[in-house]
């Protein structure tokens, strides 16, 4: 992200040498806009719109009228961008082209979007087009129109994508700190929006839990399950004050270097106490969040045990596994088998007599898996596995094996967890123990990152070859790979099946696999603390927000695709594997500051340069 | 290993020499034991005469329609491999949108006087719909997904490809819906004549004649006009191709729209011989025709249309000859299963293919 990295103070700085860089480019802007109006057009046409249409997130606007606004705001914010900053080149001064620009691109995909509606209400396309349905602009409630009949609908829609595109245009004519403060205040409301019941819940469980006056404050955010306009104005106004006060200029020394210069005693007191709150939170969580709540938790931290288990294979090690969800069926089918008293087997064990089985089946599945394709590399690699995970689940699912693992009836009347006489039964008791398993993994992660066969994996992701010819054993860096990947995959498998209780072939397709890859990509491979926001981003989410369970995969292949095109280590990077995707920009940026530095010595009056931005 | 000065010495290379030979002997007893299972399968089912003559024959009929269904898709991944070497995860949508398209079209013509009174004219204008819409989805792909990521590290684009395919597929399922759709039945392709003792069905017919006339088009058009030998020149070495004054980037949107192209017409013919499709379906013809690919060597056309007839043939007979030889109940449930074991095994021991031209290991 050269054009973030290098703030316009450091080019300034860099001396009257540069040459001015061009502002707004219009055709780009114009093409943002057609691009903006294609995406319009398509959540209308997909039902997006009118799914979401029911959740209102912010007083009475909806959360699919809440998409269209965004797409409008944020396509008008890029559209008045002005574009990278060239080496050589000094940052455009912001201006009129900030503003026409977002109104460009606003108009731009006002008139697609118009020229779509006029198209629906002109022709019958509900043959072909599912979802355009005639309630979109012909029928009572006109979602599209916003109600109104289609000329006036047709006006507002464009005035208001065009007003919209301008006003996120005009963003850019603050300055950075201000238009900070703006963003944050945007998107804390979203967010608090989107999350109502969460917070409403946390408020409210605070309160009967806690006994500390919490839920009030819920009561003045939110009105029906929505922001109100008292809610909207403190959530604003705390990120817009928050985001100042991060960014003041006067820092304060990090939390962290201030703790490090404490005596033992009291660091090792401060480490403690921390310790003892987490704890505490965390042990009053599921109370604090309720039945529902804490089932989202669950499954998140199902997925998010799986995923730091795959981060191991595709983040560490660099070996692309699409068949990651053959482990987690041999840990639940295996889990399943030994504690059912109706599975094939009949053994009726409990469930911890079951996990040294779980370890042992799928460590053998890792090294089933992994030795065929120890000489493979990157993408055959990732195909072969998928073809395992493929051929694991319709093995289950087959009638051949049917005696043992019941075919498409899969396996019935799995035990809960016990711990001595206590029964988890529900999802609140549960969630301590895939807590449990959860903070194993975590902790296994952290280990394996930085010991011997850490430094390893990571030699052996960048550069195979040249990490063989250093005295890295490849066999056993990739198998012990595949292993470590397939023992977390299979405790998530073995949860997964006590926790639903029953396991049947179709929860194990292919579509899990590329749920977890999403976690790890998305929330930045290689990286523990991305992993963990991922799973409970994009596992928690559309939990909650049910509507969104038809549309999560077009979510995810979207996002994948923009990760990819745009944020390829991910939002939360690990530092290394941000370097690696990154050499080039990285040598670019680091000469930059070099240079302006240079030109700040000589010239001490230049303002300084602040530390270069987050990626 | 010869006994020379270069040979490694020491602790760590004693543990080497003794963990590749149990790696080596681990791939040669699955290389076994696939063959043996093969073996005894095929003896079994072929002494005990379950199947007669004639159903063998349809077998291979059907084997030979669906492969060459097979290699026309294989010629998109295989096109692509070739230039950009790397796999477009996302074909099998492109193929599926193919097929998509087509039911659209046929069900509209289908209302038609045209579709009784002329089959083909309808089906060509079908078949041109469809490999427009393909040849298109493809190029987007082309410009809002790969080609930002040229020159990455190989798994990139790998990865948006599997994005890629994903979105596709579910904005497929947003826009025209889950449920699956059934192609119009065409009166001119019902029915079957005897050749040479095969029981042909005129569908079948009609699907090989396409692929063999859609390959030799190809084949013309790789090997004869000018656009053709711009993308061998690519495909050997963009940076030449580029001083010769190629235009790289043109070539590589023109690889994909060809690929996309044949993939919509594999869609077409898909349709017809299996008649309904959905959302999900680009997905497993997609992953076969990508073994297909590798296994007449990706990379390589003549490889991918032998490997596509060959996987066809496979994953046709495999289940009766090898599964049921086994004693293995409701064997056709295991198609798949074959098929995907077909895909592990050639990308483990043959991952060169049939003819051998490619070097999977090559590094990206």
């Amino acid at each position: 992200m050269a054009e973030q990295a290098i703030p316009a103070e450091v080019l300034e700085a860099a001396g009257p040498t540069l040459l001015p860089a061009r502002g707004v480019d219009l055709r780009r802007s114009a093409r943002l806009g057609l691009t903006a109006g294609g995406v319009a057009v398509f959540v209308s046409a997909n039902g997006m719109v009118e799914a979401f249409s029911k959740r209102d997130i912010v007083g009475p606007i909806s959360l699919g009228y809440a998409m269209l606004l965004g797409v409008a705001l944020g396509f008008g914010y890029l559209a008045g961008r002005p574009p990278q900053v060239l080496q050589g080149f000094a940052a455009p001064r912001p201006g009129w082209r900030n503003l026409v620009g977002g109104l460009l691109a606003g108009a731009v995909a006002g008139a697609v979007m118009a020229v779509f509606l006029v198209l629906i209400a002109t022709f019958e396309v509900r043959r072909i087009f599912l979802n355009i349905g005639p309630e979109l602009v012909r029928e009572a409630p006109r979602l599209l129109t916003v109600g109104q009949d289609l000329g006036p609908g047709l006006a507002l829609i464009f005035g208001l994508a065009t007003a919209l595109g301008g006003l996120a245009g005009t963003l850019h004519l603050l300055r950075e700190r201000w238009r900070r403060a703006v963003l944050a205040a945007v998107l804390w409301v979203v967010l608090f929006g989107l999350l109502a019941s969460v917070v409403i819940q946390v408020l409210r469980g605070i309160q009967t839990q806690l006994r500390l006056w919490t839920a009030p404050i819920a009561d003045v955010l939110y009105a029906g399950g929505a922001l109100s306009v008292a809610g909207v104005a403190l959530v604003a106004a705390a990120a817009f004050g928050a985001s100042l006060l991060r960014t003041s200029g006067r820092r304060r020394r990090p939390l962290r270097r201030r703790l490090d210069q404490l005596p033992d005693t009291s660091r090792r007191l401060v480490r403690v106490a921390v310790l003892a709150v987490l704890l505490l939170g965390l042990g009053l969580l599921p109370q604090i969040l309720g039945s529902f709540l804490s089932e989202v938790l669950n499954i998140a931290g199902i997925f998010l045990l799986m995923a730091l288990g795959l981060n191991i294979v595709v983040g560490f090690a660099g070996l692309l596994d699409l068949g990651y969800v053959a482990f987690f069926a041999v840990g639940a089918y295996t889990t399943a088998l030994l504690i059912s008293p109706q599975s094939s087997l009949g053994l009726g064990w409990v469930f911890w007599a079951a996990v040294p089985f779980v370890i042992l089946a799928s460590a053998v599945a890792g090294l089933m898996v992994g030795t065929p394709v120890l000489r493979m590399r990157g993408d055959y690699l990732a195909i072969v596995t998928l073809g395992f995970g493929e051929i694991a689940r319709l093995l289950f699912l087959s009638d051949w094996l049917k005696p043992v693992f019941g075919g498409a009836q899969g396996i019935i009347r799995i035990r809960d967890i016990t711990i001595g006489p206590v029964e988890l039964r529900g999802p609140q008791a549960f969630f301590y123990a895939i807590f449990l398993f959860v903070l194993l993994a975590t902790y296994i992660t952290y280990a394996l990152q930085d010991s011997r066969i850490g430094r390893a994996w990571a030699a052996m992701r960048e550069d195979e070859s040249v990490a063989e010819a250093m005295g890295v054993n490849i066999v056993v860096a990739k198998l012990s790979a595949f292993v470590v990947g397939a023992m977390l995959a299979g405790f998530g498998g073995a949860l997964f099946a006590t926790k639903i209780g029953s396991i049947f072939p179709h929860s194990f397709n292919v579509i899990v696999s590329i749920t977890v890859l999403v976690v790890i990509i998305v929330g930045g491979m290689a990286s523990v603390p991305g992993v963990v926001v991922g799973a409970l981003v994009l596992v928690g989410l559309p939990e909650l927000l049910r509507e969104f369970e038809e549309y999560r995969f077009l979510l995810y292949g979207a996002l994948l695709i923009f990760m990819m095109v745009n944020r390829p280590e991910g939002f939360i990077p690990s530092g290394r594997r941000a370097q690696e995707l990154h050499e080039e920009d990285m040598a670019q940026d680091a000469w930059l500051r070099e240079r302006a530095a240079d030109e700040r010595e000589a010239d001490v009056t230049a303002p300084a340069p602040r530390k270069a931005g987050e990626g | 290993m010869a006994q020379n000065s270069l040979t490694p010495k020491g602790p760590l290379a004693t543990k080497r020499a003794l963990q590749l030979p149990l790696v080596d002997g681990f791939l040669w007893l699955v290389r076994i034991a696939a063959i043996a299972v093969i073996l005894v399968g095929a003896y079994n089912s072929l002494i005990s005469m379950r199947l007669s003559g004639q159903q063998w024959r349809d077998l291979v009929v059907f084997g030979l329609a669906q492969g060459s269904v097979y290699a026309l898709i294989a010629l998109g991944y295989t096109m692509v491999y070739g230039v950009l070497r790397f796999i477009n995860f996302a074909h099998g949508e492109v193929f599926m949108i193919g097929a998509m398209t087509g039911f659209f079209v046929s069900d509209a013509l289908a209302r038609t006087p045209l579709w009784l009174t002329q089959p083909f004219l309808a089906l060509l204008i079908v078949l041109i719909c469809c490999m427009t819409v393909s040849a298109l989805v493809a190029l987007l792909l082309e410009r809002v997904a790969y080609r930002p990521l040229r020159g990455l590290p190989r798994l990139v684009p790998f990865i948006t490809a599997i994005g890629a395919s994903f979105f596709l597929q579910y904005a497929i399922a947003g826009l025209f819906g889950v449920g699956v759709k059934s192609y119009p039945g065409v009166p001119a392709l019902s029915g079957s004549f005897t050749f040479l003792g095969f029981r042909i069905l005129k569908v079948h017919l009609l699907v090989i004649v396409v692929a063999v006339v859609m390959m030799a088009g190809l084949y013309l058009y790789i090997e004869k006009t000018k656009a053709g030998r711009a993308m061998r020149a690519v495909a050997e070495d963009q940076e030449t191709a580029r001083l010769m004054g190629i235009d790289v980037d043109q070539t590589i949107a023109r690889v994909f729209a060809v690929g996309g192209a044949l993939a919509g017409a594999a869609g077409l013919l898909f349709g017809l011989v299996f008649g309904n499709v959905n959302f999900f379906s680009g997905f497993l013809p997609g992953i076969k025709a990508f073994t297909a690919a590798v296994l007449g060597g990706i990379g390589n056309p003549i490889g991918a249309m032998l490997g596509g007839l060959t996987l066809g043939s496979v994953e046709s007979l495999g289940p009766s000859l090898v599964l049921v030889g086994l004693d293995i109940p409701s064997a056709h449930q295991l198609k798949d299963v074959v098929a995907f074991a077909a895909l592990v095994l050639v990308l483990i021991f043959r991952p060169t293919g049939i003819l051998g031209e490619r070097v999977s290991e090559e590094r990206g």
